[in-house]
């Protein structure tokens, strides 16, 4: 636009919102006066429908090349108004608001100084930064319409299925040889007690089924570049040395393999040999040879496996695959882990094997565990008539270990005690605890009838010593609400084990550029209002990631980080803010500054030696034209000269 | 007559304005020295820019962003946060008082605590007389 600015204010009343404590009238006869207002009125209700026509008609009437409206909040009607001006030919842009409500007319009263006064240096530096502002577009562009999902267990499986079933396509990479997550080793889950495995294997076939999803199992993410819509994904498929298509189930590699090592989908309460299934009702549904554990993938040192195997399934020659793909969106839904063992001390974790975690307590109840569901301890197979449940371990901690509440425990607690009992009616249970946290639906009513009806007891405290003794597991504590000490010789202890992220949410969140909380935990962009989304654009999360949480509320934000998801895949085309930083080359020495600045990588030093600017990358905090030495880059519509102006005018008479 | 302090304030759009609108909202009184510019980040304040109004006449220049890893653009206050304490050497080394300056973390829900700020830092700034280049000063 050429010629000079001829810029119109307008000043709402707000009803006495405004006008009650600012002079309104005066300000519209001294705003005129200003250097390129051209037009000014006060109303009662700009935001009203007279109050619109009203700005409309002087754009029109008055060749109005911005506008100032001086009211509430930009975060309340800055949209209204700027359609208002959009309708009359103006661009969204060329219109801003001076708050003059919020940050002034309503915290200066009749003895708060001269809140007319301020508000006339807010419109006057509004006008000064209006009067400079450019057309903007936003910038358009297409994007991908695929979906990653990182992480198989129920939250990822949940938000794979909701994405597919949108007609989006989805790969769903999965590190471990299995889909399911911990939620396939449970036994039974509170409050209903289903069983685990007869809920959660149907997902994962019907997972595997859907046309709409690739499965990557055994597969990790390696790298990522792009942004919101145009995710550029580098997946590593790990070799499993079995064809899966070729691969019977028969079982007889396994039999004839000679190594044995800790098996983790039983916890370790068992052993598993180098070539192994997980568990049978697996998917995919194939054998995977472990190269750790393999005596060495050469038919010279052992090939019992490929020489059982009548399938021909198994191949000693196959190597990693790497599969690039582009997504529009990921959903990081990678889980947890329980606080390992080597970070705790007490209660003889990892030192009598009949301290065991909640885990290896849900092998132990399985009816596909190492006891086919009856409860016999690790060290000589007894049926345990005292067992000692310990909550909190490690959580609740701030000075020794995790300072968060693992959430899940007290509930998982009350079901073993419950589950304890109907194995061995008469057995005794005892659970320590420092509150029960049962604010789930039903949960409250699940954990009391744990209490009366199972007469499992609770005592409130802590264990303070726990030792072995003549065979037993000594454990002493203190009830509180006796005040008396308690001293019990149990058989077996389990330990309700801090939850803590799996090592996938600090890696993922290195390649996806995302914030984790102080427990390791992702970081959600509004811990209230956006719970699935991150601050990057287009990455959401799903499951125990994102904070401790049980198997309901891990498939509801599955669905919610599908939704998410789902939203941003059906856009034909996505829009990204036009107010970016621009670089003016003549001044750019190319020293590289604000690219260490920019929180995004959305600048870079190109082959000429100067500084370039990702329009899509870049979400125009400013940050770097403030750091440029040269004052070479300049954020759009707030720019060296916008502000200085803004500030002279502020400080003006 | 008293003097009156010419305050600016640099408020970041997502924490700071946000809690200074709260502050609205909840009705809470504070003096009207101060006139709030808001900008996206705190990370947006050049440091000239608060040597530019102190030689525009103001007496005190506030700058207040989100708390430290609340950024909304995840590090802005960070650099903000260097970029002041940089400041406060060089105006020191000029012989003007570091104390003109004020870094606050101020957050969209902390109405009260903007409110009690600006108060604060008002009065502070009374205490201190006029800045360095306020015409009052040269009449003095
Ligand atoms: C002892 C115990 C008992 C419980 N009992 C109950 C109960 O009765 N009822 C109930 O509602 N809840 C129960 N829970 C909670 C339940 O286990 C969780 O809510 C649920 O399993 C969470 O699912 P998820 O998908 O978030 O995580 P996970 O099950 O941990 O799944 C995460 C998946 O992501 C994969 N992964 C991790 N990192 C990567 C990566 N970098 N790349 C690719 N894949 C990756 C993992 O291999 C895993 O398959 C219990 C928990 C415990 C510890
Ligand atoms: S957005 Fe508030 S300090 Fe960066």
């Amino acid at each position: 636009m050429t010629g000079k600015p001829r810029i119109g204010v307008f000043i709402c009343h707000c009803g006495e919102n405004i006008a009650g404590t600012v002079d309104v009238s005066s300000l519209a006869e001294e705003i005129i006066d200003y250097e390129d207002v051209t037009f000014s009125t006060d109303y009662e209700y700009m935001c009203s429908d007279p109050g619109q026509n009203k700005i409309k008609e002087a754009i029109e009437d008055e060749d109005l090349t911005g506008v100032v409206v001086a009211a509430c909040s930009p975060s309340m009607h800055e949209d209204t108004f700027r359609k208002v001006a959009e309708s009359a030919g103006l661009n969204r842009y060329q219109c801003e608001i001076a708050n003059i409500r919020e940050q002034c007319s309503w915290v200066h009263g009749e003895d708060g100084g001269s809140p007319t006064k301020k508000a006339l240096k807010i419109i006057k530096g509004t006008v000064e930064k209006v009067k400079r502002n450019i057309p903007m577009e936003p910038v358009e562009r297409e994007h991908s319409d695929k979906c990653l999902v990182i992480g198989g267990g129920i939250a990822g499986i949940q938000a794979a299925l909701d994405v597919a079933e949108a007609g989006n396509e989805v790969i769903l990479v999965e590190k471990e040889p299995t889909i399911g997550g911990h939620m396939a080793q449970l036994s039974e889950t509170f409050p209903t007690l289903d069983c685990s495995q007869c809920i959660l294997t149907p997902k994962m076939v019907e997972l595997n089924q859907n046309l709409n999803i690739e499965l990557m199992a055994y597969s990790e993410v390696r790298n990522v570049s792009g942004y919101v819509g145009n995710y550029e994904v580098q997946i590593e498929r790990k070799p499993t040395y079995v064809d899966p298509d070729a691969c019977n189930l028969c079982g007889d590699c396994e039999d004839v393999c000679p190594v044995e090592v800790r098996d983790e989908f039983n916890q370790g309460l068992t052993t598993r040999k180098a070539i192994n299934i997980p568990f049978s009702q697996a998917i995919p549904s194939s054998y995977t040879l472990d190269t750790e554990a393999c005596l060495g993938l050469n038919p010279l040192r052992c090939s019992e496996c490929a020489d059982a195997c009548d399938a021909d399934a198994v191949d000693f020659d196959e190597s990693s695959e790497f599969v690039e793909e582009e997504f529009g969106a990921i959903i990081a839904a990678t889980g947890y882990n329980l606080y390992p063992k080597e970070e705790m001390g007490e209660y003889g974790y990892g030192k009598y094997d009949d301290v065991i975690d909640g885990l290896q307590f849900e092998r132990l109840l399985s009816a596909t565990g190492p006891t086919e569901g009856e409860v016999r301890r690790p060290s000589d197979g007894k049926v345990p008539e005292n067992v000692v449940f310990i909550q909190c371990s490690g959580s609740r901690d701030p000075e020794n270990h995790n300072s968060c509440c693992s959430k899940i425990c007290c509930m998982y607690t009350a079901k073993h005690a419950k589950l304890y009992k109907e194995n061995v009616p008469d057995g005794n249970a005892y659970v320590f605890y420092i509150d029960i946290r049962a604010g789930g639906k039903d949960y409250e009513e699940f954990i009391q009838d744990v209490r009366e009806e199972d007469r499992v007891l609770y005592l409130k405290g802590k264990v303070s010593k726990l030792k072995e003794i003549d065979g037993k597991l000594r454990v002493w504590g203190l009830d509180e609400i006796s005040g008396e000490r308690v001293e019990i010789d149990a058989d077996l202890v389990v330990l309700a084990q801090s939850i803590v992220p799996s090592e996938g949410a600090s890696e993922t969140s290195q390649e996806l550029n995302l914030n984790l909380g102080p427990n390791g935990f992702y970081k959600e962009a509004h811990p209230k209002l956006r719970p699935v989304e991150s601050l990057t654009g287009g990455v959401f999360f799903a499951g125990v990631g994102q904070g401790p949480k049980d198997i309901p509320d891990s498939v509801s934000q599955g669905s919610g980080a599908a939704a998410k998801a789902i939203d941003l895949l059906s856009k034909p085309t996505l829009s990204h803010d036009p107010q970016v930083v621009e670089v003016e080359e003549d001044l750019c020495s190319g020293c590289g500054i604000c690219v260490g600045q920019c929180p995004y990588d959305a600048l870079e030093v190109n082959s000429r030696e100067v500084a370039e600017v990702n329009e899509i990358l870049c979400e125009g905090c400013g940050t770097c034209s403030s750091g440029c030495p040269t004052n070479a880059l300049s954020l759009k519509n707030l720019t060296d000269e916008q502000l200085t102006e803004m500030i002279h005018a502020t400080l003006g008479d | 007559m008293d003097f009156e302090p010419k305050l600016v304030g640099f408020l970041c759009k997502w924490c700071s304005s946000a809690g200074a609108d709260l502050a609205g909202v909840s009705r809470k009184n504070y003096p009207s020295n101060l006139i709030p510019i808001t900008v996206n980040c705190s990370g947006r304040i050049d440091v000239s820019y608060v040597v530019r109004a102190f030689h525009d006449g103001a007496d005190g220049v506030l700058i207040s962003g989100c708390h430290p890893g609340d950024c909304h653009y995840n590090s802005g206050n960070y650099k903000a946060w260097r970029r002041v304490a940089l400041l406060k050497h060089v105006l020191e080394e000029f012989g003007v008082n570091p104390d003109r300056v004020k870094l606050k973390w101020i957050s969209a829900t902390e109405g009260e605590k903007f409110a009690q700020t600006i108060k604060g830092f008002t009065s502070e700034i009374k205490e201190l007389g006029p800045g360095p280049y306020n015409d009052a000063r040269e009449r003095e």
